[in-house]
């Protein structure tokens, strides 16, 4: 099981901080004077939610002196926020931001017009909501396996439904999933996109499209009253919780995984110092009892990568989002 | 019942001095924030969220908050529309149309208090229908895929030649400029930025606030600056009495009971929301009862059918919100975000898995809606004398709240920059008599439009025939068909007695 990994030595960390602080000497030479976060969305999304709720961990452990202040510098898809980072406060200590996969989405098929990944700092990812396909209760598909036949045989003949654009994270991964089933012509893969998770389902649930792509959350309640059949979660290993009984795609043979990650990084200009206070705060952070309550309560999967490990991972995945979206057209 | 019992739960739920206290404070914010143009309920609750983290409010606590705010902005969009011809917010656009000719009248006063009363029947009847219709009407949502949904926009824009009483080729221009300028920024289909300049501002398309405060609120300013005050555009208007007599009343109950029909039922339908509510009740009842062709020059019915509507199709957004986790409109689905972070997932077993907050908002929702209306018809007076205050200071007022309420939301002077241009636009409009309704139509419903069109072609790989395939969509276009004839055919009758009523009616032109 994967929510099990180390409470205890969780608690140990936030006990050894905890001892630390007191003794007012933590190891790192940098503190921030006012530490602030910028949620590059409006209030109530989930870049919001990231620095809201690390923002509160990170205070009432005494990660930070005084309050995390949050600011939501909505626009662009992220976009305008990662300009003005780059553009006016490339030198900030203070600052981290808010990211997820769809940052890393829209690095990759240029949508943040003349920015790349290396002009900022990637600090470390505080969790992941892993990719399910879905299908309605009574459909006759049963497995991932069947439903790629299916599209190989007719690709017409399914449709299938997610909550974000063309070229976005929903449509992606079931694009990653059938390329490792070793369809080739990924553009014949008939993707409708809604407004979001929710609508997605509705229509799967009217009839109206065959198949359905999003993030476990999105699913959840669906799950529970048994309303969809997840036919494959695209997760290493099974989920904790209700997702338990579902199987990995990988099971079924199709080596694909799909990790909505949610993370920070901070500006590129950043010094080494407060670069690794950062990395360590995020860390503390995730090993922390309370985090674990959060990731729990948000149906958040754990994905613990940070500092350069992080920078690498985020690197490939910036990298596998551009082959898909030269094969799709996307991009050339 | 079981569904009494439940409810009998929810009020022991909601009845404590806390929630009471959060229920009123929740109002009176939410009628404030519903009145001042720029604030509307979606960003009025997007606001309120960090505050209610910050309490530390259980979810219950924090849902009747939120909710409170939501149906108080419902009630105080309607207050700057009449007053002021500015609507509070999106869905009082319609207030507009004859709340303002009827303050310019004289009879602000009693279009303040019919449309309070209005709000009342609308939320209350709306209310009612969440508790017994929830699980029945998500059925008919499920009606609802894509071509279904494109054929109930066409409707909508159909019936649009109906609500504007100026020439029909300029509102049908309207619309076409309102489509356009919908088109703007991502392309949700496809990912691609569409006429964005490159500019990553307009990456995410044009804020419908924007637009309207804009449009709106701006565009009456500059009409002052022109005219430097010698016009006196409110100075003269005389409150009358805050009352509405039993047969004003009585005369617009029936506008009252269809309109809340109506708002309900867009209200469940998913994204279509508080502002196609208003617009189809206060279409539908033009097309219904104009028999004196009332209609746009102050007909009290034309200020209860919208506010009816759009109160109802406040409480309809709560239904597919809660039975299935999709928002029925722009404020649900910040609700829904609240919902989701309070470990609370809507959907079918919500009812089963979470009674006390579900009953419990639903027993909030009846007592806001008490305290809302004994705090707007008493209050009708204060609000009122709005009017009294001189336009010399008055609009410098509606700039700086335009202003300081536009960058508030996104915290972006590129919105300022956006919202000036819109300010000009609607001046230019205005002195064309093209009617600005139509435009936000447009902004509000084009994209959804669009959407749902390419969904139903890519389901269909390609076949245009699928847009007809269910009954449900047969029957919608149908309608948009009869909505659309039916005014140029009974047209000539129409202007006929328009060209007699001249005198008002020049006047209430700029109300469109």
């Amino acid at each position: 099981m994967l929510n099990i990994r180390l409470p205890g030595l969780g608690r140990g960390l936030a006990l050894a901080f905890a001892a630390s602080a007191l003794l007012a000497g933590p190891s790192t030479a940098f503190e921030p004077g006012n530490a602030e976060c910028i949620a590059p969305a409006a209030p109530g999304g989930g870049w919001d939610f990231t620095c809201r709720q690390v923002g509160k961990v990170m205070q009432d452990l005494k990660i930070i002196p005084g309050t995390m202040q949050v600011t939501n510098l909505a626009g662009g898809g992220g976009g305008v926020a990662y300009a003005e980072v780059v553009s006016k406060r490339s030198k900030d200590n203070n600052l981290i931001v808010a990211a997820s996969s769809a940052t890393a989405t829209r690095l990759a098929t240029g949508a943040f017009p003349g920015n790349t990944m290396e002009q900022m700092r990637w600090v470390g990812s505080i969790g992941a909501d892993y990719g399910v396909i879905a299908v309605a209760k009574n459909s006759p598909i049963k497995t991932l396996p069947e439903l790629f036949a299916k599209i190989k045989a007719d690709p017409t003949s399914v449709s299938i439904a997610g909550g974000s654009a063309v070229g976005g994270w929903d449509h992606l991964k079931v694009l990653i999933a059938a390329k490792a089933d070793g369809i080739n012509n990924l553009r014949s893969i008939k993707y409708v996109p809604f407004d979001g998770g929710g609508e997605a389902i509705t229509q799967l649930l009217a009839g109206s499209v065959q198949a359905f792509t999003g993030d476990a959350s999105e699913a959840k309640g669906f799950v529970d009253s048994g309303d969809i059949r997840v036919i494959a979660v695209l997760a290493p290993e099974r989920l904790p919780g209700a997702f338990h009984a579902f199987p990995t795609a990988k099971e079924q043979g199709i080596d694909a995984v799909g990790a909505n990650w949610r993370g920070f990084y901070a500006p590129g200009g950043m010094s080494d110092d407060a670069y690794k206070f950062w990395v360590a705060s995020v860390k503390k952070v995730y090993a922390s009892p309370e985090w674990k309550k959060v990731m729990e309560q948000n149906g958040l999967a754990p994905l613990d990568l940070d500092g350069p490990q992080f920078e690498a991972f985020v690197k490939k995945s910036i990298s596998d989002i551009q082959t898909i979206s030269k094969e799709i057209g996307l991009i050339k | 019942m079981d569904v009494f019992s439940s409810l009998g739960h929810g009020f022991e739920v909601a009845l404590t001095f806390q929630n009471l206290g959060l229920a009123f404070i929740g109002c009176l914010l939410g009628t404030v924030i519903g009145a001042l143009p720029g604030l509307g309920p979606s960003n009025g609750v997007a606001i309120l969220i960090p505050l209610s983290f910050s309490l530390g409010l259980d979810a219950t606590a924090a849902l009747i908050l939120l909710t409170s705010v939501y149906y108080g902005a419902m009630y105080g969009g309607r207050i700057s529309s009449i007053l002021l011809n500015i609507p509070g917010d999106e869905p009082a656009v319609m207030t507009t149309l004859d709340g303002y000719p009827m303050a310019r009248a004289g009879k602000a006063g009693e279009a303040l208090a019919i449309s309070g009363i209005a709000s009342f029947v609308g939320s209350f009847i709306a209310t009612w229908g969440l508790v017994f219709l929830a699980p029945q009407l998500v059925k008919v949502a499920l009606l609802f895929g894509p071509a279904e949904y494109f054929a109930l926009y066409v409707l909508a824009f159909a019936t649009l030649g109906g609500i504007s009483s100026a020439n029909q080729a300029k509102a049908a221009f309207a619309a076409a400029l309102g489509l356009g300028i919908a088109m703007i920024g991502v392309d949700g289909q496809t990912g691609v930025p569409r006429f964005s300049f490159g500019t990553v501002h307009l990456y995410d398309g044009i804020d419908f606030l924007v637009a309207i405060v804009g449009l709106f609120a701006l565009s009456e300013v500059l009409i002052f600056l022109e005219h430097r005050g010698e016009g006196e555009v409110h100075g003269k208007v005389a409150i009358g009495r805050p009352v509405a007599s039993w047969a004003v009343l009585k005369h617009c109950t029936p506008a009252m009971l269809r309109s809340t029909v109506i708002g309900f039922v867009a209200g469940v339908l998913p994204g279509a929301g508080a502002s196609l509510g208003s617009f189809m009740a206060y279409a539908t009842e033009k097309n219904i009862s104009n028999r004196d062709k009332t209609f746009g020059t102050g007909d009290p019915r034309g200020v209860a059918a919208p506010e009816a509507g759009n109160n109802a199709a406040a409480g309809g957004a709560l239904v597919p919100m809660l039975a299935l986790g999709v928002p029925g409109s722009g404020t649900t689905a910040v609700l829904l975000a609240v919902l989701l972070s309070l470990n609370i997932t809507p959907g079918p077993l919500l009812f089963a898995q979470h009674p006390d907050v579900v009953w419990g908002l639903i027993a909030a929702l009846f007592m806001a809606n008490v305290m809302l209306i004994a705090m707007n018809l008493p209050l009708v007076g204060i609000f009122a004398r709005v009017l009294l205050i001189p336009p010399r200071f008055l609009m410098p007022l509606v700039a700086m709240i335009s202003f300081v309420g536009i960058y508030g939301i996104n915290g972006s002077t590129f919105d300022l920059y956006e919202m000036v241009v819109f300010g000009m636009l609607g001046w230019v409009l205005r002195k064309f008599d093209v009617p600005l309704v139509p435009v936000i139509m447009g902004v509000l419903l084009g994209n959804q439009m669009e959407a749902n069109l390419r969904r139903a072609l890519t389901i269909s790989n390609g076949d245009w025939g699928a847009l007809l395939h269910s009954p449900l969509a047969i029957a919608l276009w149908v309608l948009a068909a009869v909505g659309f004839l039916l005014p140029i055919v009974v047209g000539k009758r129409v202007k006929a007695r328009m060209a007699r009523a001249k005198g008002e009616l020049a006047e209430a032109m700029d109300a469109d």
